[in-house]
C-alpha cells in the first residue's frame, strides 16, 4: 500500500505539531512520511487481534506522594534561562486581545 | 606511563593509594582533550576552569577519608542530554543552545556523590534522533579510528571521548541503540540496563517509555562499578523500579560453565556484514569452549520492531518535545505575531531536521483517526515482542549477536535515507521495546580497520547475567585502542 500524503494533511500534521515548515520542507514531508508510512505498514502483516496495547513492560500505576515542597527558592536561576522576562515573570506575546 | 590508558577503576585505584592526585588525572583528560578533540569534536562543553576546581575540593575529600569509592576522583564526560546545574545542557540543539539547568540529574547526582569530576557534556544526535551524531546542531563527531566514519549514535561523543581516551568513561543514554551502537562502532563497552534501573529524573526525554541511561567505558569491570554507582531508586522518576539488588560488580567472574547462550538466527541473515558475522560467531565459540551452552533458536518478529519502535520513540517524542516553546529557556524567533505564531517559528528554527521528522510523524500516528491503526498497533506489537524475549529467556540466560549489521560507515553516507539509517538500528531496537538489558563491547577489528562489537542481551534485571558473560571473553582477548589515545601525553 503506497501513502499518499494529502497537502491538507501536512497542513493539519503542522498545525497539531505546531512547525511552520517551508514550501520544500512541506514537500520532503509528504515525501518523508509516505516513504515512512509504508514501512510502518508492515506491521499489517501480524495478526494483532486480542492482544492488548503494552505502554510499559512492567505493571506500572500512578505513583503518588505527598504534595510537600522539597526544593528551594530558585525562581531567579530559573528566570535566568527565560527569552525574555518581566516584573519575575515570563515575557510572552500578548495572548488577548 | 600515561594515566589516560587506565580504566575508571584503576585510575580510583592510583588516586586512593595516592599514586596520582585528582588534579593529575584531570590535567591528563584535559590535555587529551586539547590534542584530539578538534579532530573527533567528542564534546559541547569543556568545563576547563571550573574542574581543576573541583579536582581539588574532591581531593581534599579524599584526604579526609570521606570518598573511598572506586570512581573518586575520577574525570567523565555526560551526553549533553543529561540536566547538569549551572552547565550548558543542549541536546545538541539549537533550541536548547544556552539554556543552564537549575538542577542536576539523578544519575549524575549519584556519580557526583560517589567523588566523580565531571570534566564536560558530551555531543549527541540532536535530542538523541540519529545513529551517526550527525544531526547535532554543533557539527558532526567522528571516529576516532579513523575520523572519516562516522562514530555511531546517538551517543556519539560519549563513545568517541572513551576510545580516543579524552576521559576514562562516560555516561549515554539508549532509546534504540544509542549506547551499543556507537560502542561498537568506537571498539568501547556499553550497558543499557533494565528500564527503570537508572532514574531518568534530569534526563531531556525523547522516548520516555524506551530511554535508560547507561555507562561507556574501556571494559566491563569499569562498566559494572558505574552502574552500580548510578543505579538507584527514585521516587521523583515514576517508572523507576525499586529492584532487589544493585549489586553488578559480584557478576565480574570469569566462569561461564552452564550459562545458557541463545543464538538467534534471525539475526544473522541478509544485510549482516561477513566480518562481522564470524567476529561475533566466534564470541559464541569461546564462551562455548569455557563451558557455556551454546544453542541457535528461532527469535522471530524482528522485522517487526523497527517500525513498531519508529511510531512509539516519535509518538512519544511529539509530546515529549512540545515543552520547547520559547517560552521558559533555550531559543526563541527575533521576530513574531502574536503568541502561536512565536511558538511556530520558533520551533521551526530552533529544530532540525530529523528532529522535525519525527515530531511530524509524531504528531500524525497519534491524530484522530490514525491513533488506532498506528499507535495502538505498535503497543499491540510490542507486547507480541516482549512475549517472544519472555519465550526465548525461557530457555536461555544470554541472547547473543551482532550490536550493528556492520561496522561503522563514512560520514554523509546514513543522512540522505532516513529507512536505510533506521534498518541500522535492527538488532538493538527490540531491546529498548522489550525493556531488556543489552551490552555491547568490542570482539575484533574489520579489514578497513574499524571495530566490530558483539551484543549481549539480558532477560529484565538479569544485568549480572551478561556481564558475566561479557567479562569471560574480556578475559580473552587484550583492549584494542584507537592511534589517538595517548596524544595528550606525547
Amino acid at each position: 500500500m503506497a501513502n499518499i500524503i494529502s497537502d491538507e494533511t501536512i497542513e493539519y500534521v503542522g498545525i497539531l505539531a505546531k512547525l511552520e515548515l517551508s514550501e520544500d520542507e512541506k514537500e520532503q514531508a509528504k515525501k518523508d512520511m509516505g516513504s515512512m508510512l509504508d514501512y510502518i505498514d508492515k506491521l499489517n502483516e501480524l495478526d494483532t487481534s486480542g492482544v492488548e496495547p503494552m505502554s510499559h513492560v512492567f505493571p506500572v500505576h500512578n505513583v503518588f506522594r505527598e504534595d510537600v515542597v522539597v526544593n528551594g527558592d530558585i525562581h531567579e536561576q530559573m528566570l535566568a534561562n527565560a527569552p525574555k522576562e518581566k516584573d519575575d515573570s515570563f515575557m510572552v506575546p500578548k495572548t488577548v486581545e | 606511563m600515561d594515566l589516560m590508558h587506565l580504566t575508571a577503576v584503576e585510575l580510583g585505584k592510583k588516586i586512593q593509594n595516592k599514586e596520582v592526585t585528582v588534579r593529575e588525572c584531570v590535567e591528563a583528560a584535559l590535555a587529551q582533550i586539547e590534542a584530539v578533540d578538534t579532530k573527533i569534536n567528542s564534546f559541547v562543553t569543556v568545563d576547563r576552569e571550573g574542574v581543576l576546581k573541583k579536582a581539588d575540593d574532591i581531593q581534599a575529600r579524599i584526604d579526609a577519608g570521606e570518598l573511598t569509592g572506586p570512581l573518586a576522583g575520577v574525570p567523565v564526560a555526560i551526553k549533553d542530554n543529561m540536566c547538569t546545574e549551572g552547565m550548558l545542557t543542549t541536546c545538541s540543539s539549537k533550541i536548547l543552545y544556552n539554556f543552564v539547568p537549575t538542577y542536576t540529574s539523578e544519575a549524575v547526582l549519584n556519580l557526583e556523590k560517589a567523588g566523580a569530576v565531571i570534566i564536560g557534556k558530551t555531543n549527541m544526535d540532536e535530542f538523541a534522533m540519529g545513529s551517526t551524531t550527525e544531526t547535532s546542531a554543533f557539527g558532526p563527531t567522528k571516529n576516532p579510528w579513523n575520523t572519516e566514519h562516522v562514530p555511531g549514535g546517538s551517543s556519539g561523543g560519549s563513545c568517541t571521548a572513551v576510545s580516543a581516551e579524552e576521559v576514562p568513561y562516560a555516561l549515554g543514554s539508549d532509546t534504540g541503540g544509542s549506547i551499543r551502537q556507537p560502542s561498537s562502532f568506537c571498539g568501547v563497552v556499553g550497558i543499557k540496563p533494565t528500564y527503570g534501573t537508572v532514574s531518568r529524573y534530569g534526563l531531556i526525554a525523547y522516548g520516555s517509555s524506551l530511554d535508560q541511561i547507561g555507562p561507556v567505558a574501556k571494559d566491563v569491570t569499569d562498566c559494572a562499578t558505574i552502574l552500580e554507582t548510578i543505579a538507584s531508586y527514585d521516587p521523583k522518576d515514576s517508572t523507576s523500579v525499586k529492584r532487589d539488588s544493585y549489586d553488578f560488580t559480584s557478576a565480574l567472574v570469569d566462569d561461564v560453565k552452564g550459562l545458557r547462550i541463545g543464538i538467534p538466527k534471525d539475526y544473522f541473515g541478509e544485510g549482516l556484514d561477513a566480518e562481522v558475522k564470524e567476529a561475533v560467531l566466534k564470541v559464541a565459540k569461546v564462551l562455548e569452549e569455557k563451558g557455556a551452552i551454546v544453542e541457535e533458536f528461532d527469535l522471530s518478529l524482528v522485522e517487526y520492531a523497527i517500525p513498531a519502535y519508529y511510531v512509539i520513540a516519535s509518538a512519544e517524542a511529539s509530546s515529549n518535545l512540545a515543552r520547547f516553546d520559547g517560552v521558559k529557556y533555550g531559543y526563541r524567533t527575533e521576530e513574531y505575531e502574536g503568541l502561536h505564531n512565536m511558538y511556530k517559528k520558533s520551533r521551526s528554527e530552533g529544530f532540525g531536521p530529523e528532529v522535525k521528522r519525527r515530531i511530524m510523524l509524531g504528531s500524525f500516528v497519534l491524530s484522530s483517526g490514525y491513533y488506532d491503526a498506528y499507535y495502538l498497533k505498535a503497543l499491540r506489537t510490542k507486547a507480541l515482542i516482549k512475549e517472544a524475549f519472555d519465550k526465548a529467556f525461557e530457555k536461555y540466560d544470554v541472547i547473543l549477536g551482532p550490536a550493528a549489521p556492520t561496522t561503522a560507515p563514512k560520514l554523509g553516507e546514513s543522512l540522505s535515507d532516513p529507512i536505510k539509517m533506521y534498518l541500522g538500528d535492527i538488532y538493538t531496537i527490540s531491546v529498548n521495546l522489550a525493556g531488556l538489558p543489552g551490552l555491547s563491547m568490542p570482539c575484533g577489528i574489520d579489514s578497513k580497520g574499524m571495530p566490530i562489537g558483539v551484543q549481549m542481551i539480558g532477560d529484565c534485571f538479569k544485568e549480572n547475567n551478561i556481564i558475566r558473560a561479557a567479562y569471560a571473553f574480556e578475559q580473552t582477548r587484550e583492549y584494542i585502542r584507537p592511534e589517538m589515545a595517548g596524544k595528550g601525553a606525547e
